[in-house]
């Protein structure tokens, strides 16, 4: 199973001290909590992208770059990348670039971005959201995956005869999972191509996410990819620990009580209560993200957002030290113990893909079976 | 059969002239379904009790807490609402529009319903016509033709009185017939107009997904 951390990129007043850190200063701190996640031995670094303050990252695979160079193991992603107002074509070729430079450390989220005007920046319309979703990614497994593409869809200039460069590494494209908290056309999008689905988790009740997660699971296997136990969950955590769960309360109530998402609104125990945010001690997060598998079966990778609403950078390190000393090693072992031996332990790595063979049907623009037979799994089919 | 009705009383005091009002029309519509053969159970939400959760929620991006959650199935499976305000400002008060703001907006599709508000003086009458229809017209509510106004001096006897008592049976008639047609129940829709848009609280997954190829549209590879 894999471990990782996920940045939003925000600027946010630290609420004890009242310092406003620089942009210079977040986007240093944001590549020494990608190392410090390595160090650490975690597995994976997601970054978001914004085109507005108070974020930074606007330019993902600059960031990620920098920190492939800097890194050996990290497995470099995106939370998320926009699908809707990126142009597919400089998502297929970054991400490539990407994957070269980096020795295929990348895969990728699509997300439909956090704030509305954002549509109309890059000259897109909110309403077609979801069409943009579809038809832009569709054009991107085609750009990584067909050596040379023609394509006339709605809302992207026609190509004839593009050829996008870089190929990807080893002629494997990224694993690509999608991003939804509420939509379930993205949970199906993801269920349709075998791709992973990540839930958010931390910003919605834990039913929502059950519900959301069991879709995307039994859409996986009406397309015919394998039983629905076997489809590849990411989800997103939120904590703060301590030595005892008083202290870590105590130290992480200001930034909660002022965070840009919910603060001002919900008690912290009322948050605790309802979404996976576990304040407290290393016992009490690993007792936690454990029966995250209750609810949404055994998955492949968790994802802890720590660097938000204003935390210090050293307050941010020593958390991550925290997750890797006392935390992930636990949790590894216990996941495994509880995950049956039919459902795989990872998500789909650039090295499991490509040991895979050319054959395998990640490399087909659509590999559904039940969509390219034409025909319903329920349909019987004479032997 | 008996019909679920779903009384929302913004009133903040205790005792408070809004509730006062918002039992008397429910006591009402519970004759009037009775008188057409039927039963009907009232179930009253103090949006007062709610204040803080519905804050919560706003405050949350929108996450209901579990009380909003609980208020949001009740509201959109009835088969009628009685909506009461009292008038602050000159309209509905905050805490009753923050109520409606944190439905799904095809809560109500359909619902038939009684706007009903009070007030210290009868000068804010149109209030009913001026915000509290328009707000329910766009929720796609089916709101009945007899809105209930009640001044402070309504509340005594006299003429004033008597004429709310025969606003508050007329509305209560007009609503009890919509009820008990069914016409407004939970995963319909506004009756004869062949939109598709059925009600609902929002509050699980729409599990009836548009399958993949609907959504791509003829695009293959």
């Amino acid at each position: 199973m894999q471990f990782g951390i996920f940045s939003v990129g925000d600027v946010t007043p630290d609420p004890v001290t009242g310092r406003t850190p620089t942009e210079t200063e977040r986007i240093t701190n944001i590549t020494r909590i990608a190392l410090a996640t390595e160090a650490a031995g975690l597995d994976v670094f997601a970054t978001g992208e914004h085109h507005n303050p108070p974020f930074v990252p606007s330019s993902p695979t600059t960031l990620l770059g920098y920190v492939a160079a800097r890194t050996r193991t990290l497995t470099l992603s995106t939370a998320t990348t926009l699908i809707t107002t990126n142009d597919p074509v400089k998502i297929a070729e970054d991400y490539a670039m990407l994957q070269h430079l980096s020795g295929g450390r990348v895969d990728l989220m699509m997300g439909r971005g956090n704030t509305g005007p954002v549509y109309p920046w890059f000259g897109k319309d909110i309403r077609k959201g979801i069409e943009l979703a579809v038809e832009n990614y569709h054009l991107l497994r085609r750009l990584w995956r067909e050596p040379v593409v023609d394509w006339q869809g709605e809302f992207r200039t026609p190509l004839r005869g593009y050829t996008s460069t870089p190929a990807p590494l080893d002629g494997v494209p990224p694993f690509v999972w999608h991003g939804s908290i509420r939509s379930p056309e993205i949970a199906e999008q993801a269920a349709f191509y075998a791709d992973g689905f990540f839930h958010n988790h931390i910003f919605w009740n834990t039913e929502h996410t059950a519900e959301m997660v069991g879709l995307y699971r039994r859409r996986f296997e009406h397309y015919g990819h394998g039983s629905a136990d076997q489809a590849v969950v990411g989800l997103g955590g939120q904590v703060f620990m301590a030595g005892t769960e008083k202290e870590a309360v105590r130290r992480f109530r200001p930034y909660f009580d002022n965070a840009p998402v919910y603060g001002h609104g919900p008690s912290l125990e009322d948050f605790t209560r309802m979404t996976p945010l576990t304040v407290g001690t290393p016992e009490q997060v690993i007792e936690r993200t454990l029966g995250f598998a209750g609810y949404a079966g055994a998955y492949q990778r968790q994802m802890f957002l720590i660097d938000h609403a204003g935390l210090p950078i050293d307050v941010v390190l020593e958390q991550i030290e925290l997750l890797g000393r006392e935390v992930v090693p636990t949790l590894r072992a216990e996941f495994e113990r509880i995950r049956p031996s039919h459902v795989p332990s990872d998500p789909p790595t650039h090295a499991s893909m490509l040991a895979q063979g050319p054959s395998a049907p990640f490399h087909l623009v659509q590999p559904a079976l039940a969509y390219a037979a034409n025909a319903e799994p329920s349909v019987a089919v004479p032997a | 059969m008996s019909r679920r009705i779903v009384v929302v009383t913004a009133g903040l005091s205790q005792p408070s002239s809004t509730r006062l009002l918002a039992d008397q029309i429910a006591a009402a519509v519970t004759t009037q379904v009775a008188a057409r053969g039927e039963s009907a159970a009232v179930e009253v939400i103090e949006l007062r009790e709610l204040a803080t959760d519905l804050a919560a929620t706003m405050a949350s991006g929108g996450m209901p807490t579990a009380a909003v959650r609980e208020a949001r199935d009740q509201v959109s499976s009835a088969d009628g609402l009685v909506a009461v305000t009292p008038v602050f400002t000159a309209s509905y008060s905050g805490l009753f529009k923050m109520f409606f703001d944190a439905l799904d907006p095809a809560a109500l599709t359909g619902m038939p319903v009684i706007v009903a508000a009070t007030a210290g003086t009868p000068r804010h009458s149109l209030v009913l016509d001026l915000a509290l229809r328009p707000l329910f017209t766009y929720l796609r509510a089916v709101v009945v033709p007899t809105g209930v106004f009640a001044a402070t001096g309504d509340f005594g006897t006299g003429a004033e009185s008597e004429a709310l008592s025969s606003r508050i049976g007329r509305a209560a008639g007009e609503l009890a017939a919509l009820a008990v047609s069914g016409s407004g129940s939970l995963g319909s829709s506004v009756p004869g107009s062949g939109d598709e848009r059925r009600r609902t609280s929002g509050t699980r997954l729409d599990t009836d997904v548009t399958p993949f190829a609907t959504l791509l549209r003829g695009h293959r590879g």
